[in-house]
């Protein structure tokens, strides 16, 4: 057991060592995620505070708080120096990217918002 | 997210693109000098080759369209079929009124007393496209018909799948092989009978928007690009409003990813190709009417949400892999697999309570009859009946993709091929259970043999190439082959004279990542090989053409037969349903089997009771025994639906094999799934179905017969049926309540009228109908059958 608790408080303290070694472009990404992550997890809880209708307009919330995080994550992807693949990508080139499709995400969620 | 420390095999070099010149190669035999490397002439003979891709492509999509003409030549430029008929009436619709009116359109004019939601239950896609083509051709000034812009929509989207076809195969191999693939797809059977000028249905643009999303998804796999993945998203909104089958597409892309990760696959591209496209295609898919929250409340859906889960997990796993040393990462592996393995099963029990809680498990009727192919013969008879979902026999695959059938090939394994491969044999367990999704297994069949071809043919043009060039042997040992299909096997390799390609003359073998050596044969058995391949290939067209002009363009609605005393051409259906338009009223209501349905409101503009669209099984049950009952019977259940025709087709006098005395036995059985006081055993004879002197009185008094054969005798004396081919067995009767009105030229299609009740009723039966129904009930009693709901 006190193995364990030890063992945890390196794990996390050699993560937030690793983690703290990011750029911080990549951080500010992994702050827009979880804030997005968050507040489709507030608006989950919220539906089962006062039911789910509106369907329609539940549904397009979450998923465009799901989405633009999911887009935020291949924005990271794509930005990230460490990554090989991407080496010849520009940055501009991603951010480009990241908007047409938040663009796109954002059309049709107003669509279906109701 | 940091690139994995696994790296995945180095099979990234297969993935840049091939050099023009195996568009070359495949094209013509004949080459250039390969001497000639400088700048200049490698520019030029690019350009060459570009040129020449664009124009084989013009050529192929050419050629997809004018192969499927062959039903406007030889008939007219006519809608073909049942279901077409619908959706010719829907786009009418759509041009006259403008797109709000058609996403609020009430149709009144089926399923009566039901009606129809055409807005929320169609696939828009089809006639969204048409309405467009029509709106954009009218406003150049180009006065084509609504009509003719329904019949010709299925071959200019085949074109398009052609040029889709070489898209996708380019991307997983070649330009080469993508050109071979397009060709192939061009003239596919398969493909062919659900395209052919007139059949306006949905496979016609759904299997362009299909291929084209395939396309964008191995695109954006292979380039990690977000602007592919935002346009695949689109492509699959189009597939979404197109076709039912878009569960195949939603269904098949997760399986491909899960398949990425298992073998150890993962890299960010997937994710990048993965992700945007889950979370914007189940918005757009909920954006469309007909699917609307089954996005993402039926089973169909749910194996993506399930893979992208656990992609998320992988991918945080590969990430914190990065972060941490490795003794660190397996004492964070032990505590999160501790902790997950709860949380997982916690949360698969909810699911697996939710979802066994619903009959169905949550899939509908009809995807749950693909995935157990005998449900729908035990529980939905309606699924059951239709031709186009019974399984395929072993001919008809031949018939159907011909020599495909024998050629594939995979090689080299990419993510790209792995996810035509995958494609294949799912599509292939798919079109074994109904035979119309051989369409699904066309353009997977099509793209490998395509890259089988072109490679065998990559093969033999390099060894004659190469033999003509170089004299001396500097080679020994065994290569891998290119090419791993059968035809392949025809050559005849010999150890001695196999070379070394290339290798010899450009960087030495330690720069290539892989042992490749290409396989190069003796100059005779290649020219054979190439012989022996172009002819295949040509008999794989003829058969096609002949596929084409033969077997898949008949319109169904006008029939034609050849005899000793010429030609002859039954055009019975549009004869009645003219002389229905042009001699009822408006408002008069038929009654027909439900196959009619679609043609009679398109054509003769009434309203009808049952139609294709078979949503509702009790009313096409209620249609069934009023058809399997005696004529009164039938006659009070037509009139308590306020019909005033009734309609049958019959096929006896000309030889018409699918009259409705042959789909009768249907009728039975899904009136008597809902009505238990039909029994199909009341209709059959010791087990056979048969309506000569020999049938049951039941069979012999229902109103399907007396329709059918009313006043038969009269056409030849013996009342000789040419369908069932025996003379049948009550010849000499009279209608009560029913009178003819009218019947086709070749006794096709037979109308007949319901008459009115009696103004005054005679004998011991007085004034009171309560007394008349119930002497009819006791007489049922007497007779011991089931309680008549109707009486």
């Amino acid at each position: 057991m006190p193995r364990a608790t030890s063992d945890a408080r390196l794990l996390i303290q050699s993560l937030s060592k690793a983690y703290a070694a990011t750029p911080t472009n990549l951080k500010i990404i992994d702050m827009y995620v979880v804030f997005a992550v968050a507040t489709a997890l507030i608006q989950v809880g919220y539906m089962g505070l006062v039911g789910s209708f509106p369907f329609n307009s539940f549904l397009s919330g979450v998923l465009s708080c799901i989405g633009t995080a999911v887009l935020a994550v291949c924005l990271r992807i794509q930005v990230n120096k460490d990554n090989k693949e991407f080496k010849d990508l520009p940055p501009e080139r991603a951010f480009a990217d990241f908007v047409l499709c938040n663009l796109v995400l954002h059309l049709v969620i107003m669509n279906f918002l109701g | 997210l940091k690139e994995t420390s696994a790296s995945p095999p180095p099979l990234l070099f297969l993935l840049s693109p091939h050099p023009p010149e195996l568009c070359f190669s495949a094209a013509m035999p004949q080459t250039q000098s390969s001497t000639a490397a400088s700048g200049g002439g490698g520019r030029l003979r690019d350009a060459f080759g570009g040129v020449l891709c664009a124009f084989t492509l013009l050529l192929i999509g050419l050629l997809a369209f004018s192969i499927r003409l062959f039903s406007v030549i030889k008939y007219e430029s006519v809608i073909h079929e049942f279901d077409p008929y619908f959706n010719y009436r829907v786009t009418q619709f759509l041009s006259k009124n403008g797109v709000y009116e058609f996403w609020n359109w009430f149709d009144d004019r089926t399923w009566y007393p039901l009606g129809r939601v055409i807005g929320g239950t169609v696939y828009p896609g089809l006639t969204l496209t048409a309405g467009t083509i029509w709106w954009l051709l009218n406003s150049l000034n180009i006065p084509l018909s609504v009509e003719t812009v329904c019949v010709f929509t299925a071959p200019i989207f085949s074109a398009n799948a052609s040029w889709a076809t070489y898209l996708l195969t380019k991307e997983a191999r070649g330009p080469g092989a993508g050109l071979m693939a397009a060709a192939i797809l061009a003239m596919v059977p398969s493909y062919i009978s659900r395209s052919v000028a007139g059949s306006y249905d949905n496979e016609a643009v759904a299997i362009f928007a299909l291929i084209f999303t395939f396309y964008l998804y191995v695109k954006t796999l292979n380039t990690g690009s977000l602007f592919y993945a935002a346009l695949n998203s689109l492509s699959y909104f189009y597939m979404v409003c197109s076709w039912g089958g878009y569960t195949f597409i939603i269904n098949l892309i997760p399986m491909h990813v899960l398949l990425c990760i298992v073998t150890g696959r993962y890299s960010s591209r997937l994710y990048i190709a993965y992700a945007p496209l889950i979370v914007l295609g189940t918005l757009l898919a909920a954006l469309v009417p007909v699917v609307g929250f089954n996005a993402v409340m039926t089973s169909e859906h749910f194996a993506s949400f399930l893979v992208f889960i656990i992609l998320h997990v992988v991918a945080m796993v590969y990430y914190i892999k990065g972060l941490l040393t490795p003794r660190l990462f397996k004492v964070a592996m032990t505590f999160v697999i501790t902790v997950g393995l709860a949380v997982c099963f916690a949360v698969a029990a909810v699911l697996i309570a939710l979802v066994a809680s619903s009959p169905t498990k949550g899939w509908s009727g009809r995807s749950l009859s693909l995935l157990d192919p005998t449900y729908a013969s035990k529980y939905i008879p309606i699924i059951a009946s239709v031709s186009e979902h019974q399984p395929p026999t072993w001919p008809s695959y031949f018939m159907d993709i011909n020599v495909l059938a024998f050629l594939s090939c995979f090689l080299p394994l990419s993510d790209a091929s792995s996810f035509l491969v995958l494609y294949l044999v799912t599509s292939v367990y798919f079109s074994g259970v109904m035979v119309r999704l051989m369409l699904v297994l066309a353009p997977a069949a099509c793209i490998l043999s395509g890259i089988a071809l072109s490679g065998a043919f990559s093969v033999l043009t390099r060894s004659m190439k190469f033999q003509r060039q170089t004299s001396e042997n500097a080679g020994d040992g065994s290569s891998n082959a290119l090419a791993n299909s059968e035809t392949a096997s025809k050559e005849k390799p010999s150890k001695k004279n196999r070379k070394r390609d290339k290798d010899s003359e450009g960087s030495s073998p330690a720069d290539h990542m892989t042992e490749e050596k290409l396989l190069v044969l003796p100059c005779g058995p290649a020219a054979v090989g190439i012989m022996l391949l172009i002819i295949l290939s040509g008999f794989y067209v003829i058969h096609c053409v002949w596929a084409a002009a033969e077997a898949y363009s008949a319109p169904s609605i006008v029939l034609t037969s050849r005899s000793h005393d010429g030609l002859h051409v039954f055009d019975d259906f549009r004869e009645a349903y003219g002389w229905m338009r042009h001699n009822t009223d408006v408002d008069d209501k038929v009654a027909s089997w439900w196959d009619y349905g679609y043609q009679t409101t398109a054509m003769a503009n009434r309203t009808v009771l049952v139609d294709n669209n078979t949503w509702n099984n009790t009313h096409i049950a209620t249609v069934g025994t009023a058809m399997a009952s005696p004529e009164k019977e039938a006659w009070e259940i037509f009139s308590s639906l306020d019909v005033k025709y009734v309609l049958v087709v019959f096929g006896g006098l000309i030889g018409y094999p699918s009259d409705d005395i042959n789909k009768f036995l249907w009728m039975v059985r899904i009136g008597g799934g809902v009505f238990p006081h039909i029994k199909e055993a009341d209709y059959l004879r010791d087990g056979n179905y048969c309506v000569d002197a020999h049938g049951t009185p039941t069979m012999l008094n229902s109103l399907m017969y007396k329709l059918c054969y009313y006043r038969f005798v009269e056409t030849d004396g013996k009342g000789f049926d040419r369908v069932r081919r025996y003379e049948i067995g009550k010849k000499h009767f009279k209608l009560t309540h029913f009178e003819e009105v009218f019947t086709t030229h070749h006794w096709m299609v037979r109308v007949y009228k319901l008459k009115p009740q009696k103004n005054r009723v005679r004998g011991k039966l007085k004034l009171k109908p309560a007394g008349r129904s119930s002497s009819k009930a006791n007489s049922m009693r007497k007779i011991g059958g089931k309680k008549n709901p109707w009486q």
